[in-house]
């Protein structure tokens, strides 16, 4: 090696073994978690002193953005399904990943103080009904069993309009262009009560569990910062917050 | 790996949108390009600043600001109501609309800067002449614009083509509707499908690169000659 580089490599080496103690954490989030996510954070700031910095998207998006080797330490998706997929592949860090939050679904319409029930979905067949991708979205696959529980599937068909996940479906019944649609419960609620609109809180039994899982991700498996977030997660008053936004926990 | 058959709804859809869309764009397009190559208003430039506007713009601004404004309780949405054609929307016609102005600029430019090239002297020549001012333009002006209204068709075309952005907004992603190849790459990517995004997103980059290709092998020969 030159000398004259010596210098150069131990600076590198110096500032990229900064310590850990108020480390920043880079945490991907299912777009329907970003507020009580955003509640939390300064929680967890003062409790561990460390730093949330969260970017918010599509939850397969993230996969194939993770697979790639995206800079997240903390991966909150909005399903079971790949976190697992991670795991299997040796992407996350063995034995860290959980059920953090229950998802609710809802059937919502914007104009406050009004009756909603399921039989008000075929009332005017000239409106239209949005749902969120059943293929792609947890929430979209569980509206779609609940439409099927209904024994609505065929007389609602020309009618639903998909949003590409549970934010934009919102967005479509807020601005007017769908009646009514099913969005999730922690986008409508606060405090087990419908904050905006009109809602219909759906029996969980009407569609399967709608399961998000967490994971740490191998490039923090060193980062004690990832590993207090995730207790954290797991601790009564984080479980708090997120059953105030309309989740419910394990 | 084949194409399933939604995957050929899809491109279908795409290449009717498309066309349609290349078609009104030249229709509206022309008249535009040709007021703004010649007029002297002082809102000239407003004009032109607002048809260039869609090129800077992000299709989720478009997209978000055409949902509000052609939903049922904004002020295109009650027009369009009121003459009958109800909310655009989740509609082909709403994706017609958005893509006319998100593909503006495309198509109004290349003509207009090809009306500004041909300058005020072929059309004197041909008013000494004795043509008429549309006798003139089909026979004279359109000849010699020709490059313009090729680059102009098939950019338009290939962007429309491209569209995302403005798709996912007000779309509603319904099939043979407004399922467009890019928001069908979309879903696949989404569902872990790589396979069939491979094959759609591998035949949309080898359609882009031959249409540009296309484009400027027929502009060169043209410009030799």
């Amino acid at each position: 090696m030159p000398a004259r580089l010596r210098p150069t490599i131990f600076a590198v080496l110096l500032t990229s073994t900064v310590p850990v103690a108020a480390a920043e954490l880079t945490v991907a989030v299912a777009s329907n978690f970003v507020k009580p996510l955003e509640a939390m954070a300064p929680v967890f700031a003062a409790a561990a002193g460390h730093q949330l910095k969260l970017s918010t998207g599509a939850t397969g998006k993230f996969y194939a953005q993770i697979q790639r080797g995206a800079p997240f330490d903390v991966f909150l998706s909005a399903d079971e399904k790949r976190p697992a997929l991670l795991e299997s592949e040796g992407r996350t860090v063995a034995g860290s990943r959980f059920v953090y939050a229950i998802g609710r679904l809802a059937l919502w319409r914007p104009e406050p103080g009004q009756a909603v029930r399921p039989d008000m979905l075929t009332a005017d067949p000239a409106t239209r009904i949005a749902i969120a991708n059943p293929k792609t979205a947890p929430y979209g696959a569980a509206a779609e069993a609940v439409i099927a529980h209904l024994g609505l599937t065929e007389a609602l068909k020309a009618r639903l309009v998909q949003g590409e996940n549970i934010a934009q479906t919102y967005q479509f019944v807020a601005t007017g262009n769908a009646a009514m649609g099913f969005v999730a419960w922690s986008q409508v609620s606060r405090d087990g009560a419908a904050a905006s609109g009109s809602a219909w809180l759906v029996p969980a039994d009407l569609h399967p569990p709608i399961r998000q899982s967490a994971v740490i991700l191998t490039r923090a498996a060193d980062n004690p910062a990832a590993h207090a977030f995730a207790a954290f997660l797991k601790s009564e008053a984080a479980r708090k917050i997120i059953q105030q936004h309309g989740y419910d926990t394990e | 790996m084949t194409p399933t058959p939604a995957d050929l709804d899809a491109i279908w859809l795409t290449l009717r949108l498309a066309g349609t869309v290349t078609v009104l764009l030249l229709l509206l397009g022309t008249p535009l390009a040709w007021w703004l190559a010649h007029s002297r208003a002082r809102w000239r430039g407003v004009v032109n600043a607002l048809v260039a506007l869609p090129l800077i713009l992000p299709p989720t601004v478009l997209g978000f600001y055409l949902l509000v404004a052609l939903g049922p309780d904004g002020p295109l949405g009650q027009l369009t109501r009121s003459i009958g054609l109800g909310a655009l929307p989740f509609t082909f016609a709403g994706l017609v609309v958005g893509s006319l102005i998100y593909s503006l600029p495309f198509v109004v430019q290349p003509i207009r800067d090809a009306f500004i090239a041909i300058g005020p002297r072929p059309l004197e020549v041909a008013a000494t002449l004795g043509a008429r001012p549309l006798d003139a333009f089909f026979s004279v002006v359109l000849p010699l614009a020709r490059p313009g209204f090729l680059t102009a068709t098939v950019l338009g075309f290939a962007h429309t083509v491209g569209e995302f952005g403005v798709v996912l907004m007000i779309g509603g992603n319904i099939p043979g509707e407004t399922r467009v190849v890019a928001i069908q790459i979309y879903d696949h990517v989404e569902a872990l499908e790589y396979a069939q995004a491979h094959w759609l997103a591998g035949g949309l980059l080898l359609f882009s690169f031959a249409v540009l290709l296309a484009l400027h092998t027929l502009n060169d020969r043209q410009a030799r000659r």
